[in-house]
């Protein structure tokens, strides 16, 4: 028995022991932001007071199971006055203590939003995500109407400066999503037709992962998008080379073939490679694919055979993808993946 | 004898689950089989929407507008210039035709005539469906409702049936030097 007891025991610490495993990227108890960290806050506020009901509701139950009255044979006799007094007393103190209990969440709930809304903007960087069916297309924007050349398009990812706060734009082509990164800030409803904001500042280094919190089809499961979070000097590096238009292949080589085939066949009609003739604005924007860790919205590692398998069967990985299969003969794939992975 | 009579009602109405459209994601025709216009297209909701989704993001809108045409003729009326067949509707969003449309299916039929890449075959056959569907040929149960957006034209599925009629193709737009 004892033994029993004990294995439980560890059974139990093993799996809350599972709760606190060092930093994660996907998690709200984690906060790695100003905003995530006040949420984080409210949260623990949240859980303490709901516990602490939880067990003292418990336990007038049980008093009440323990202390009850004589059997049905007793005759029904009204209680003493004094008795009568003391009962409505206390119902009247219960009332009073959950009446205050909620006005303490409601001020703590009130607060916490004003301080999330209150973020000062030092900077003025602005990204416009556009949720897809089921990706998420990023835009780094130019305010300065002389520097619009310096504005580009990416997918999936989204790297911003450390420290710094970032105005989110948000949109929707289809349908309702949601866009959450949890370590940074809460949920923001991406809504088609209507652009909403949200401003996400990361205070430590480190990538976390997002993921769409409202459902919108066959892959909102795996819709997900990563976000790094870098010092300022690696994030206007990343910038620059973001800025540059595709790199060019050399004439005849097999990068140079792969981009014939890419612009022949079905590709070019949905994807942008920016410098080639590719302009299609349905897919996601490929002029840096190869600079991205992952594909298919964070679903597949960026490997030359998770990029094949992609490319030929996208509905065997992810069924009902808006990417179709395209069956290329040999040959044509392995250049064009030759082209793929050439894009830096 | 009236409860026998409505069990046997809710049997019936049970059957009629048993039609379930399907929905295939890896369609067969891409890789080879018969294409099975009526079961997979024209009569199945799934390809029609797609035909529709596929309408705008090729850019079709771009010249026949949401079906009354514009720089393209119109396509919601009874007048079809290369024929209204499947296959024929088929053929000019492949190969093309002269006086603007692009081909799509990856050889113009004729130099001159502008190549936009390689729509893949299945969704060739979505957009023939689509197509057809906003001069009412496309089974009424299956084709697209109304709008989330502004509406210029009733949705498909209260589209009259038009009677196809070949009307001779216009004469060879001469562009300006």
């Amino acid at each position: 028995m004892n033994s029993r007891a004990a294995t439980l025991a560890a059974a139990m610490a093993l799996l809350a022991a599972a709760g606190c495993a060092g930093p994660e990227r996907h998690s709200v108890v984690d906060p790695a932001g100003v905003q995530a960290d006040r949420i984080h806050g409210l949260w623990w506020l949240y859980l303490a007071v709901c516990v602490a009901v939880y067990v003292l509701v418990m336990a007038a139950v049980a008093v009440a199971l323990v202390r009850r009255r004589g059997g049905s044979d007793q005759p029904l006799t009204a209680p003493p006055l004094a008795a009568e007094v003391r009962r409505g007393i206390a119902v009247a103190g219960c009332v009073g203590l959950t009446v205050v209990t909620l006005f303490v969440l409601l001020i703590a709930d009130f607060v916490t939003g004003r301080r999330i809304d209150s973020l000062a903007r030092e900077g003025t960087l602005t990204v416009r995500v556009t949720g897809h069916q089921w990706w998420w297309e990023v835009r780094y924007e130019e305010s300065d109407p002389q520097q619009q050349h310096n504005a580009f398009t990416t997918a999936n990812e989204i790297h911003i400066p450390t420290g710094r706060a970032v105005r989110f734009e948000l949109e929707s082509t289809d349908v309702i999503h949601s866009f959450w990164v949890p370590n940074l800030h809460g949920k923001t409803d991406m809504i088609p037709g209507h652009r909403t904001k949200t401003d996400i500042r990361a205070d430590r280094d480190g990538e976390f992962w997002g993921q769409c919190a409202e459902f919108c089809g066959h892959q909102h499961a795996n819709m997900r998008l990563r976000v790094i979070a870098q010092p300022e000097a690696e994030f206007q590096k990343w910038l620059a080379e973001q800025r540059q238009p595709a790199r060019e292949s050399a004439p005849k080589s097999s990068q140079d073939r792969g981009k014939g085939v890419f612009m022949k066949s079905s590709c070019v009609l949905c994807h942008t490679i920016t410098g080639t003739q590719a302009g299609g604005r349905v897919g996601p924007d490929l002029t840096h694919l190869a600079s991205r860790p992952r594909i298919a919205a964070g679903t597949l590692e960026n490997t030359r055979g998770n990029l094949a398998e992609w490319v030929t069967d996208p509905h065997g990985i992810k069924p009902g993808v808006r990417m179709p299969a395209n069956p290329l003969a040999p040959e044509d794939l392995h250049v064009l993946l030759d082209y793929l992975e050439s894009l830096k | 004898m009236v409860r026998r009579a409505l069990a046997v009602f809710t049997a019936c109405s049970l059957l009629v689950a048993c039609e379930r459209e399907e929905r295939q994601f890896r369609s067969a025709p891409p890789f080879g089989g018969p294409v099975r216009f009526e079961e997979d297209y024209q009569n199945n909701a799934h390809a029609l929407s797609e035909g529709k989704r596929l309408y705008s993001a090729f850019n079709c809108k771009g010249c026949h507008a949401d079906g009354g045409g514009g720089i393209g003729p119109p396509l919601m009326d009874e007048k079809w210039f290369y024929g209204s067949e499947p296959e024929q509707v088929f053929d000019t969003i492949s190969k093309g035709r002269e006086n603007g449309m692009p081909a799509f299916g990856g050889e113009a039929r004729a130099p001159g005539i502008n190549v936009v890449g390689t729509v893949p075959e299945h969704q060739r056959w979505q957009l023939v469906a689509y197509v057809r569907s906003l001069s009412g040929l496309a089974s009424r149960n299956a084709a697209p409702g109304r709008n989330d957006h502004m509406q210029t034209k009733p949705p498909e599925n209260e589209k009259e049936p038009e009677t196809p009629v070949v009307a001779p193709p216009p004469p060879d737009v001469v562009l300006p030097k």
